[in-house]
């Protein structure tokens, strides 16, 4: 008897092609920060908040202090709601928190702060949105552990309580 | 004289115009060429969101300091990898993506070329 060859052939291929879209379709399809990485921070040069000094990233980041970059917004709702943590953060010795003022308005990012309390060493403001983009970020809140220019973890969304802790045990270790 | 004043104005006007231009067409190449990450199925250029206008402007703003297209995909596919670009490039994630036709032709070829082959004997 002679063997089909070539249904069998064409069962294999498109059950190969089946297996590789199968694949392909359990791949999310919305966008998945990196989030394990141990990069370099990124060089950059920032406006100060509510003045015109211009400051440089290797202004802010010196020293073996732990840095934490938080993007934040007052027209960010999660913001408010991560702030709490950001607070109870500011108490740590070796921790120094540097915000990022991402498209705001200054006056109600003044009022905001006053409102809930000003967590930041450091407050720099991004207008035009290109700053959060050196650093790999694409919306608000967005926070970034950094140890010598190092980028130990990065947060995407809002702070909770789990990773607040989290954060903790790094810086005292 | 008058004319000839007035001419090389408008001239001059024209000539920037197009270059102006040029620049602007390069901008919607590329940002029709990256994935809004915020929004679903858009792309930079379509979108009106935050992030799109902050990417618009980054990309503006790289071209008028003189940086190729290439450069641009660069510097943001290394802050947020492959999948901002539409156009995936070879790598060991796409590379069925890009051999998939080639194969199908041959396989195809083949087949067909088997079945005349039959057929004239």
């Amino acid at each position: 008897m002679k063997i089909k060859f070539l249904p069998l052939f064409i069962t294999f291929l498109f059950l190969i092609l089946f297996m590789f879209f199968l694949k392909g379709l359990r791949n999310p399809n919305i966008y998945t920060p990196n989030l394990i990485q141990e990069k370099e921070i990124p060089y950059f040069t920032s406006q100060l908040f509510d003045s015109t000094k211009q400051i440089d990233s290797n202004e802010i980041f010196v020293g073996n202090n732990f840095y934490l970059l938080n993007i934040w917004s007052s027209w960010c709702a999660p913001c408010r709601y991560e702030h709490e943590f950001l607070i109870r953060l500011k108490k740590e010795k070796n921790l120094k928190i540097v915000g990022l003022n991402y498209k705001d308005n200054v006056k109600n990012a003044k009022n905001y702060l006053k409102e809930l309390s000003n967590p930041y060493d450091i407050l720099i403001s991004d207008q035009s949105g290109l700053t959060a983009i050196e650093w790999g970020a694409y919306g608000v809140p967005e926070t970034f552990l950094i140890y010598e220019k190092k980028i130990l973890k990065k947060i995407v969304g809002p702070m909770t309580n789990d990773l607040m802790n989290e954060i903790k045990e790094l810086i005292n270790l | 004289m008058k004319f000839k004043k007035y001419f090389f104005i408008i001239f001059f006007i024209f000539i920037l115009n197009l270059s102006f231009a040029e620049e602007k067409k390069t901008q919607i190449e590329i940002t029709k060429n990256l994935r809004c990450l915020i929004c679903q199925g858009q792309s930079v250029h379509d979108s009106d969101s935050e992030f799109a206008i902050s990417i618009k402007n980054l990309v503006s703003e790289k071209l008028e300091d003189g940086n190729s297209e290439k450069e641009i995909y660069d510097y943001l596919k290394e802050r947020y990898g492959d999948w901002i670009l539409y156009d995936p490039e070879f790598s060991k994630n796409t590379y069925f993506l890009w051999i998939l036709p080639l194969l199908l032709f041959v396989f195809g070829g083949a087949i067909i070329f088997k079945l005349f082959n039959i057929r004239k004997n």
